[in-house]
């Protein structure tokens, strides 16, 4: 057993290079699902049907199919229309589609539950349109969604997993190619799942600390 | 008045013609008129449910009325070139909007930013005002209102008064033509409304225009150059405060100020 770990400790370059890759898909990811899945809120709140209806569509499709599936369709069918990335690019652009969905059905559900209070007094003093959004009304759904956001964010991390399919050099792929080499199966996959561990640690306590300065705020 | 002749005549601060509003079959307003001149304060009282607070909405097109005008000095709120039936874009509204100052009885603060960061909000970022002078400007309200210490606090922190006072403050930041007060002491525990008052009461001293939605009947009866009693979505009374409270002319008007006990 201390064999079998001290071996993996050896390798523990290959692990924490595949650490970076899953912190790095899970951040860019979040950050760029969360502005696209603002803009999506947006389009999911008009009144106009035209624009809400095909806007619902996509998110319902992202919210409906596995990220397994995604993943695939992103790396093996669309080289077939002409778009190539690479594995890592493949898999970010897997996690941002997917969760820009969930992310924008957050944010519109946080946005319905906003006292229209604050909203009628922006308008009262001139407000409208984008400015509204920006300066009003996206800073409160923000601070609302954040408990939401980080629970999201959780959900990613694990996401990132599903990417050794399309040969993304993450944690799981890491530790499982660490394993195969030297067949240390339990050692391997208990490093992994204490660093998914304590990265999600990482996330609470993140969200605890901002939930204070939030708390204030509202 | 018609609207017609609105239009020519020179304009007052705020002027309602015959205001219309509907909810489903519920008749809100019903043919509504009333003039704000320039530096008077004009106090509606009312019955709730009389259609007070609907008024001052559809006065800033917060509730777009069904029928009947409103001109905020020249400018006609809805419809561009004053009498024409093209409406107004969104911008456009806005524009006219951030020229009425209000003040609402639940305060609606902007919770996510400091007292002062309410205060500069909409004069930097509608009125387009340089950062230092809206600073400048909200620094002499809040020390006005008594809340200077208070520049940098959340308005979830502060008390119904302190919350009212900074409502009022931010509605002056925007060196408003007129000011709009929708029951700004209803939602104040007791001890806080004199707080609140005395700032509306130097505000009505000092010449600003005011419309005021309240049943703070003291306050009306001493600040108030004119009482307009609403019922049902109509005016039933528009006088002095003088002749409405010693004297009113209706039955309805008798029985509100009856149920109020202040004759």
């Amino acid at each position: 057993m201390i064999r079998e770990f001290s071996i993996v400790f050896q390798n523990a370059d290959r692990l924490l290079a595949g650490l970076a890759n899953t912190v790095l898909l899970a951040a860019f990811g979040l950050l760029l699902a969360l502005v696209l899945g603002g803009l999506l809120s947006v389009l999911l709140m008009s009144e106009s049907k035209s624009v809400a209806l095909p806007a619902r569509a996509l998110v319902d499709a992202m919210r409906c199919i596995p990220f397994l599936l995604l993943a695939y369709l992103v790396y093996y069918a669309l080289p077939s229309i002409g778009l190539n990335f690479d594995n890592w690019t493949s898999g970010l652009l897997a996690i941002v589609i997917y969760n820009a969905g969930y992310m924008a059905e957050i944010l519109r559900g946080v946005w319905m539950q906003l006292p229209t209070e604050t909203i009628d007094a922006a308008t009262a003093f001139g407000f409208h349109g984008r400015r509204l959004f920006m300066r009003i009304i996206l800073p409160q759904v923000v601070l609302t969604a954040i408990p939401m956001i980080g629970n999201q964010a959780i959900q990613v991390i694990k996401d990132t997993a599903f990417l050794m399919i399309i040969a993304v050099p993450e944690l799981t792929h890491a530790a499982s190619s660490i394993q195969s080499k030297y067949y240390v199966p339990f050692a391997a996959f208990i490093c992994a799942v204490a660093l998914y561990w304590a990265m999600c640690g990482v996330i609470e306590f993140a969200v605890h600390r901002v939930e204070k300065i939030a708390d204030a705020r509202r | 008045m018609n609207v017609e002749s609105a239009i020519r005549s020179p304009a007052p601060a705020l002027r309602i013609i015959g205001l219309t509003k509907s909810f489903a079959d519920n008749v809100v307003l019903d043919g509504v008129s009333l003039t704000v001149n320039k530096g008077k304060t004009v106090c509606i009282l009312g019955p709730s449910g009389s259609g007070k607070s609907t008024l001052l909405r559809c006065v800033n097109w917060l509730e777009q009325p069904d029928q009947g005008a409103v001109f905020l000095g020249a400018t006609r709120l809805g419809f561009r070139n004053n009498g024409s039936a093209i409406s107004m874009s969104a911008r456009e509204l806005a524009r006219v909007r951030a020229r009425i100052g209000m003040v609402f009885q639940h305060f609606n603060l902007w919770p996510h930013l400091t007292v002062l960061e309410n205060l500069i909000e909409a004069p930097v970022h509608v009125l387009r005002k340089p950062p230092t002078e809206a600073v400048k400007l909200a620094e002499q309200l809040l020390d006005r209102v008594g809340l200077i210490e208070k520049r940098d606090a959340f308005p979830g922190r502060l008390s119904g008064g302190q919350k009212q006072r900074v409502g009022i403050a931010r509605a002056l930041a925007m060196e408003p033509e007129v000011l709009l007060f929708d029951e700004p002491t209803s939602a104040l525990d007791p001890e806080t409304v004199g707080e609140v008052i005395a700032v509306m009461r130097d505000l009505s001293a000092e010449g600003r225009t005011m419309l005021v939605v309240t049943h703070e009947m003291q306050f009306a009866r001493e600040t108030a150059d004119e009482i307009v009693f609403l019922d049902r979505g109509r005016v039933v009374e528009a006088s002095s405060p003088q002749s409405f409270f010693t004297e009113p002319r209706t039955e309805r008007a008798r029985q509100f100020l009856q149920r109020y006990s202040v004759r």
